[in-house]
């Protein structure tokens, strides 16, 4: 038999063992439900069926694209190749002008229309969300 | 010509460092005496990068934009207190910052460690003039902030608005006292491991250091914090934001390292914990800088940067990371078996249990924040991970840390029973029964709701009644834990009954609910010295009849030409009232957000108890259980 510190040892390692597995894969379950993909609307064009997940677009806003009224508001995000129609009510950050980049977050309506829920405020005038740049870049 | 001063003593700092080691070095191997050159040295050192610092500051205060980084970050019409904190508010500077601190703290280490071995204080300062070293290296090489430019402009590019406030003046050197103060503990620990020196009175002149990193840290993070909530119009206290995650990680890790080292100094159980704990706590605060320097985060936070400047603290921090691993897997050696065993129901294994689930909360935010960047690495996929994520993997698992929390100091060291402990029992049928009275009330969640609360509760009333029946006695420790139960109750009871509305308006118009009236009265202009401002005028009715007058502003800054706007807060004890207001160009209409946040300031209030608690503990002559 063996003694009663080598059991008490082999269970907790056991113990631990089983917390790490369980943690690692609940962390991953949940990254896997809430992560947010991002696309530009070239990639949407593309896709064969509308997911009802949610997702990020980004692009620069359309020039004389933004219309406001009380609840809402409409603006264009193009990549200046395509593009797809926002409607979004919720706040705007200050640094939403037409003809800047812009991050829109929320689901897809259909391949021209997107429900944004948030619009990404940034920080820096000259500063560009790297997805953006490279969506744009890709053109 | 200021610049040329600074720039020169960064050089010659340098320089110091290599005699310090030389001597360091020599003194090692020979004599037994503590020499006291190498304090002289240090000393020189920690003044020679004062004297750059304060060459920036000036350069900035005279606007000599000659300096690329003034001319970068700021512009004669800014107000004289943001030209000084614009000296930290950019990269360069902040880099600077970061080795006056590194050096002021080494400085204070040699002064305040004279009862220590001599071998330990020699190697603790080699070990931190590596790191030292290392950051001038990376200031001089890629982000010198003395770079010259010709022909001299005459303007300057401004600082960015955002930036221009008192919280954000004050928060980068509140932060960095806590991140570079983690410095010193890695140090002392590399060298205590390698020395073999660890012991009770190590872990007693060691607490202090951590004591003062974990109250700076707290504090900053709380500044950083109250400036998101006001200044950014979020209308939040977190946003699980990258920038904001990478500051969390190296305190979730301290603060473990805290409970370790209170056990190691009455216990000398749990080393292995006390060495990999302040590794990690000081390369997460080393990472930090590193995403938030390098712009590969992808943060709505982030502002333009240089690859180059990541790379170079990456190889920095391998090395860092490799050094200190090699140490504690060939130095390390664990402490004889007999002292080492507790039973399972003591307050060892709490604090255990509290530093798994600090690891766990940590691994979390880690996952989360770094996931993005390794899968865009791999697949070139992009993807960000938002609150969902966090909330669902960290908020269920507080109720066992809660109670863990409100039972772990109520037990004795090596092995403990639940006798004549009926109380704790009684506490928990009392805030089990009172949130139930209280969510019963409310139309949510029923379940998890009054789970948590009750957790909260739960420690809030323990740590209550020992306030009434220890009094001073162990008081730090009582109201860190106190602040914490009334920092989730105030983040539970704000989340549970915030409210806003947000709609578009044109001047004059009105917007009803059925239980508010926003009236959007008028706008005035105002001219300021290096902005105008758009002043909102808000008529606010409620139901019973009570209105309100909140005034938004919109800034429009010169230079940059940038527009900000400045939410109205009308703050009371129990309820923040928050107005923002925003324009979307060649637009009649205001974007407007109006919100009620309860308890803001008690969230406030209850992290400043917290680091209020760490703060008595550091001055408290005589550490009592």
């Amino acid at each position: 038999m063996y003694g009663r510190k080598v059991k008490l040892r082999f269970f907790f390692i056991i113990l631990i063992l089983l917390t790490l597995i369980l943690s690692t894969f609940l962390i991953l379950r949940s990254l896997e439900e809430n992560v947010v993909y991002f696309q530009s609307p070239s990639e949407i064009k593309v896709i064969s069926e509308i997911n009802k997940k949610k997702i990020r677009i980004g692009g620069m806003v359309k020039v004389d694209s933004i219309s406001m009224a009380t609840k809402e508001i409409k603006f264009i995000i193009t990549d200046f190749k395509n593009e797809i129609n926002v409607i979004y009510s919720g706040v705007v950050p200050n640094l939403f002008t037409e003809g800047k980049g812009v991050v829109a977050e929320g689901y897809l309506k259909d391949k021209n229309f997107f429900l944004a829920t948030k619009i990404l405020a940034k920080h820096d005038e000259n500063y560009m969300p790297p997805e953006v740049k490279a969506a744009l870049e890709e053109k | 010509m200021a610049s040329l001063i600074g720039f020169y003593s960064l050089i010659f700092g340098l320089c110091v460092s290599f005699l310090i080691i030389f001597f360091s070095i020599k003194n090692f191997k020979n004599s037994h005496i503590f020499d006291k050159k190498i304090i002289s040295f240090t000393f020189l050192q920690f003044f020679l990068v004062i004297v750059s610092f304060l060459g920036l500051i000036l350069s900035f205060v005279h606007s000599d934009f000659s300096n690329q980084t003034v001319f970068n970050h700021s512009h004669t019409t800014k107000p004289l207190f943001y030209k000084i904190s614009g000296t930290w508010g950019n990269h360069e500077g902040s880099l600077l910052l970061w080795l006056l601190v590194l050096t002021l703290f080494i400085f204070l280490f040699l002064l305040k460690s004279k009862n220590q071995s001599k071998k330990y204080r020699i190697l603790t300062l080699l070990f931190q003039q590596i790191i030292i070293i290392g950051f001038f290296i990376f200031v001089i090489k890629t982000s010198n902030p003395f770079n010259y430019i010709f022909p001299v402009p005459k303007e300057g590019l401004g600082l960015n608005p955002i930036l221009q406030d008192p919280a954000l003046a004050i928060h980068p050197p509140i932060l960095y006292l806590g991140y570079v103060g983690t410095s010193i503990i890695f140090s002392s620990t590399l060298a205590a491991t390698s020395l073999n020196y660890i012991s009770k009175e190590w872990a007693k002149h060691i607490k202090q250091w951590i004591l003062i990193s974990w109250i700076f840290l707290t504090l900053g993070i709380l500044l950083g914090s109250i400036w998101a909530y006001y200044e950014l119009g979020w209308g939040g206290f977190w946003f699980w934001d990258p920038v904001e995650n990478v500051s969390l990680m190296p305190w979730l890790a301290l603060t473990s390292l805290l409970h370790c080292i209170l056990v190691l100094e009455k216990r000398l159980v749990l080393t292995s914990w006390v060495v990999v704990l302040s590794i990690s706590t000081f390369t997460l605060s080393m990472c930090g800088t590193f995403l938030v320097r390098s712009g590969i985060l992808n943060s709505v936070h982030t502002f333009a940067n240089d690859p180059e400047r990541g790379l170079f603290i990456l190889i920095f921090l391998f090395c860092l990371v490799f050094l200190s691993l090699f140490i504690f897997f060939f130095f390390h050696k664990t402490q004889n078996k007999d002292s080492n065993s507790f039973f399972w129901l003591s307050k060892e294994t709490s604090i255990l249990i509290n530093n798994w689930f600090m690891i766990y909360f940590l691994s979390v935010v880690l996952i989360g924040t770094t996931y993005p960047i390794f899968l865009e690495v791999i697949s070139s996929e992009k993807i960000s991970v938002g609150p969902p994520f966090y909330n669902k993997l960290i908020i269920p698992f507080l109720i066992p840390f809660l109670l863990a929390m409100a039972i772990g100091p109520k037990l004795n060291w090596i092995k403990s029973d639940l006798k004549k402990k009926f109380y704790l029992i009684l506490f928990l049928i009392i805030s089990l029964l009172l949130s139930v009275i209280i969510i019963k009330s409310l139309n949510i969640n029923f379940l998890v709701n009054t789970i948590l609360v009750t957790s909260a509760f739960y420690l809030f009333f323990i740590t209550l009644r020992d306030f009434f029946i220890k009094g001073f006695k162990n008081l730090s420790q009582n109201l860190t834990h106190f602040g914490f139960s009334l920092l989730i109750l105030s983040i539970l009871f704000n989340n549970i009954f915030s409210t806003e509305i947000i709609t578009n308006l044109k001047i004059g118009e009105t917007f009803k609910t059925d239980k508010y009236k926003i009236i959007f009265e008028n706008i005035e202009q105002k001219d300021e010295q290096n902005f105008k401002a758009i002043i909102g005028k808000f008529n606010i009715e409620n139901s019973d009849g009570k209105t309100e007058i909140l005034k938004p502003e919109l800034r429009i800054y010169n230079q940059p030409t940038i527009v900000t706007s400045e939410a109205d807060i009308k703050t009371n004890f129990l309820v923040d009232k928050f107005i923002t207001m925003n324009l979307v160009q060649n637009q009649d209409y205001f974007n407007i957000r109006y919100q009620i946040k309860p308890f803001m300031l008690w969230i406030w209030f209850s992290v400043l108890l917290i680091s209020f608690g760490g703060l008595i503990s550091l001055f408290k002559k005589k550490y009592e259980v």
